[in-house]
């Protein structure tokens, strides 16, 4: 891009840089200036006292410990390890966990309201804690106190990365057909095959692996912890993403890869139930991420439009972009209303809270990332640029539209509760 | 010297990073629908209080605000940050407009009694009048010493060394007990509260008292005629040479013509 168009004129790339700079010293995620506290779109809304606390804390971590790296950690594809383990110092790794074993017991909504003000710093980051939340749930929620005063501690503090593993290369939306296996030997499980998309892949240290068992179908799943370094296990290369870019995703492989048969969480063929219980509240985390990225465009294009004068006049007095600012405020409080709705069905364990989850995270993961799209189109050029950090909101928030189960799939999942009898 | 009781004085301030609005009728600032948090000059009172306890220096933190009910939230944070038990001083939301350092000394000087404290700890200035008096007059109102601008807080036998910022470098004093302090902004960096402390902090107690109760007269000892926005600066214009700037100069009466 050497010239920018404006106004069917072309500026000179060195006043462009000039422009430039001035611009990105305004606009820095690091200068936040709570422009949307106390509007219609403030997070805090219809929050009681003791969440607006945790919610502040959040935020406050996000804008300082975050914000002023997600652009770094995105570009040199670093995953922040001692950042993470310092949220985890302050309860951020095992969110809804039990506090018996030192999990930080806060509800699903909590949880959501957490990661939606985590990911305002860094959507991908917040992801990637969210999804070790989720294993950490896992693990506390159908282990045995055996299990769970061996890994919990650890999840909590974070000193232990953990993984989901479930998708592998030939099975995707349909989960059910996993082929990775595990048989028994003795007082062993011996793991064959292999597990893809595997966020955290390579760098973590615990893989809750969904293996068959037993019989094909969902019936002959179990849920096996592999610790890293067990023989056999391995890991592909690093692959290339779009999003996502502080934490690795790696195919994860299982060549006769032993583990003792007390790594079983909850029961044999119990394993399919666990992987979609743990993905309903990972829906909702991932719905929570994307909330948190539409949140921070939302307030860096509203910013944006103060700033940046055209045509003799500043944005904010174009009468279609303050209606498009409006949509977009709409469709955030929307999405995030259905958010928190589906959290605390979870939470009251509404026997609705599968469908809800889904179309949950089906609407506000695909009006989150038309936001942050939207976002990007208000800032023009400037925001396809990476200086900026409002085209990683959108790209970060791309992929929740794809994983935790794909949007085609939560509709499938609505349906099916739709064209239910009952 | 262990077992010492720390009050720490915590005001509610309009967030740092906001944009202060002027009212349109010029008699303040908008607070309304505005993000507040600690005045960030009290959270580091509180830290370094919370810190004396953990260094088994300090055995109660007892945090004190004045002001409207949302002062409670401050308070709440101050106790989820490790404070012990919390005083609310009701002081509703019209004469807040005028309350000004030396009412605030008097309630915390007859709540440091009250409490029986060793410590009167407060941020050096508030962020949003910045009158920097407060600790000062709870000083002297006591007649305990003070030491302000703390940057180093260490015991020393049954006395504290402070290390203090002063205009040109650091003045090193000795105070004896009971005294007041004032954190200044390098005497530590706060921690975050944990989520778990967030939840225990609900159950600690607070209490709420009112001006009377401490026997202290809030009326006002003086008004605010007018608050303005700070001048927007001039454009300034490219001249074609030394005459004309100086003559320009002279006419601004900048130089002695």
């Amino acid at each position: 891009m050497a010239t920018f168009a404006s106004g069917g004129r072309c500026i000179s790339r060195p006043f462009a840089q000039a422009l430039l700079n001035t611009l990105r010293q305004q606009t820095r995620p690091t200068s936040r200036r709570f422009l949307l506290t106390a509007s219609c779109a403030d997070p805090a809304n219809g929050l009681g006292e003791e969440q607006r606390q945790i919610q502040k804390m959040a935020l406050d971590f996000a804008a300082k410990e975050l914000a002023p790296n997600m652009q770094e950690w995105d570009e040199k594809e670093i995953f922040p390890v001692e950042t993470m383990r310092k949220a985890a110092q302050l309860g951020f790794g095992a969110v809804y966990c039990d506090e018996k074993f030192g999990g930080t017991g806060l509800s699903r909504l909590d949880a959501s309201v957490i990661f939606e003000a985590l990911a305002t710093g860094c959507c991908s980051t917040t992801a990637y804690i969210s999804i070790h939340n989720m294993c950490a749930w896992m693990v506390d929620h159908f282990g045995n106190d055996e299990l769970r005063s061996q890994w919990v501690p650890r999840l909590a503090s974070m000193d232990t990365f953990s993984s989901y593993c479930l998708t592998e290369p030939g099975a995707g939306s349909d989960a059910a057909s996993l082929s990775t296996t595990a048989r028994k030997d003795g007082s062993h499980y011996v793991i064959n095959g292999s597990k893809a998309f595997i966020s955290g892949g390579g760098e973590s240290d615990l893989y809750v692996v969904m293996c068959r068992t037993g019989q094909a179908g969902p019936a002959g799943v179990s849920c096996i912890l592999v610790e890293k370094g067990t023989p056999g296990l391995s890991f592909a290369k690093k692959e290339k993403k779009l999003g996502w870019n502080s934490h690795p995703a790696r195919i994860v492989n299982f060549d006769d890869c032993r583990v003792p048969v007390t790594n079983l969480v909850g029961e044999e063929g119990q394993g399919f139930s666990i992987a979609m219980k743990g993905l309903n509240g990972g829906r909702i985390n991932v719905a929570s991420s994307s909330l948190g990225a539409a949140y921070a465009a939302l307030e860096q294009a509203r910013d944006y439009m103060k700033i940046r004068k055209q045509f003799g006049k500043s944005l904010e007095n174009f009468q279609y972009l303050q209606f498009r600012l409006a949509e977009m405020a709409t469709q955030l409080v929307a999405s995030r209303l259905i958010v928190r709705n589906a959290a605390v069905a979870l939470d009251s364990q509404d026997p609705n809270a599968v469908a809800l989850c889904s179309m949950a995270k089906l609407f506000a993961t695909e009006e989150c990332f038309k936001i942050c799209n939207s976002a990007m189109q208000i800032f023009g050029g400037y925001g396809y640029l990476k200086d900026y950090p409002v085209q990683q909101y959108m790209r970060d928030c791309r992929v929740h539209c794809i994983l935790e189960g794909t949007n085609e799939i939560m509709r499938m999942l609505v349906s099916r509760d739709l064209l239910t009898e009952r | 010297m262990s077992g010492l009781r720390v009050l720490v004085g915590c005001k509610r301030v309009i967030d740092y990073a906001v944009k202060i609005r002027v009212k349109p009728d010029n008699t303040g600032v908008i607070t309304e629908g505005v993000k507040h948090s600690m005045n960030p000059f009290d959270e580091i009172a509180v830290e370094e209080a919370v810190r004396m306890k953990e260094k088994k220096l300090a055995s109660e933190i007892i945090a004190v605000s004045c002001g409207p009910t949302q002062c409670q939230e401050t308070l709440r944070t101050a106790m989820a940050m490790g404070a012990d038990k919390s005083i609310h001083v009701e002081v509703d939301a019209a004469s807040y407009e005028n309350l000004q350092p030396l009412h605030v000394a008097k309630i915390l000087a007859k709540v440091a009694q009250d409490v029986k404290a060793d410590i009167v700890f407060t941020g050096k200035q508030a962020i949003d009048d910045d009158c920097n008096q407060t600790g000062q007059m709870v000083a002297a109102l006591l007649d305990w010493p003070q030491a302000t601008f703390a940057s180093k807080i260490e015991k020393a036998n049954g006395d504290l060394t402070v290390t203090r910022e002063i205009d040109g470098g650091l003045e090193t004093i000795k105070v004896q007990l009971p005294a007041v302090l004032t954190a200044d902004l390098r005497l530590n960096e706060p921690r975050y509260a944990t989520l778990p402390n967030i939840m225990k902090a609900k159950k600690k107690k607070m209490e709420k008292k009112k001006p009377e109760d401490y026997g202290v007269d809030i009326g006002p000892r003086q008004s605010i005629l007018k608050v303005e926005d700070p001048p927007v600066r001039q454009a300034g214009s490219k001249l074609d040479s030394v005459e004309t700037l100086v003559s320009k100069l002279k006419d601004a009466g900048l130089v002695p013509s």
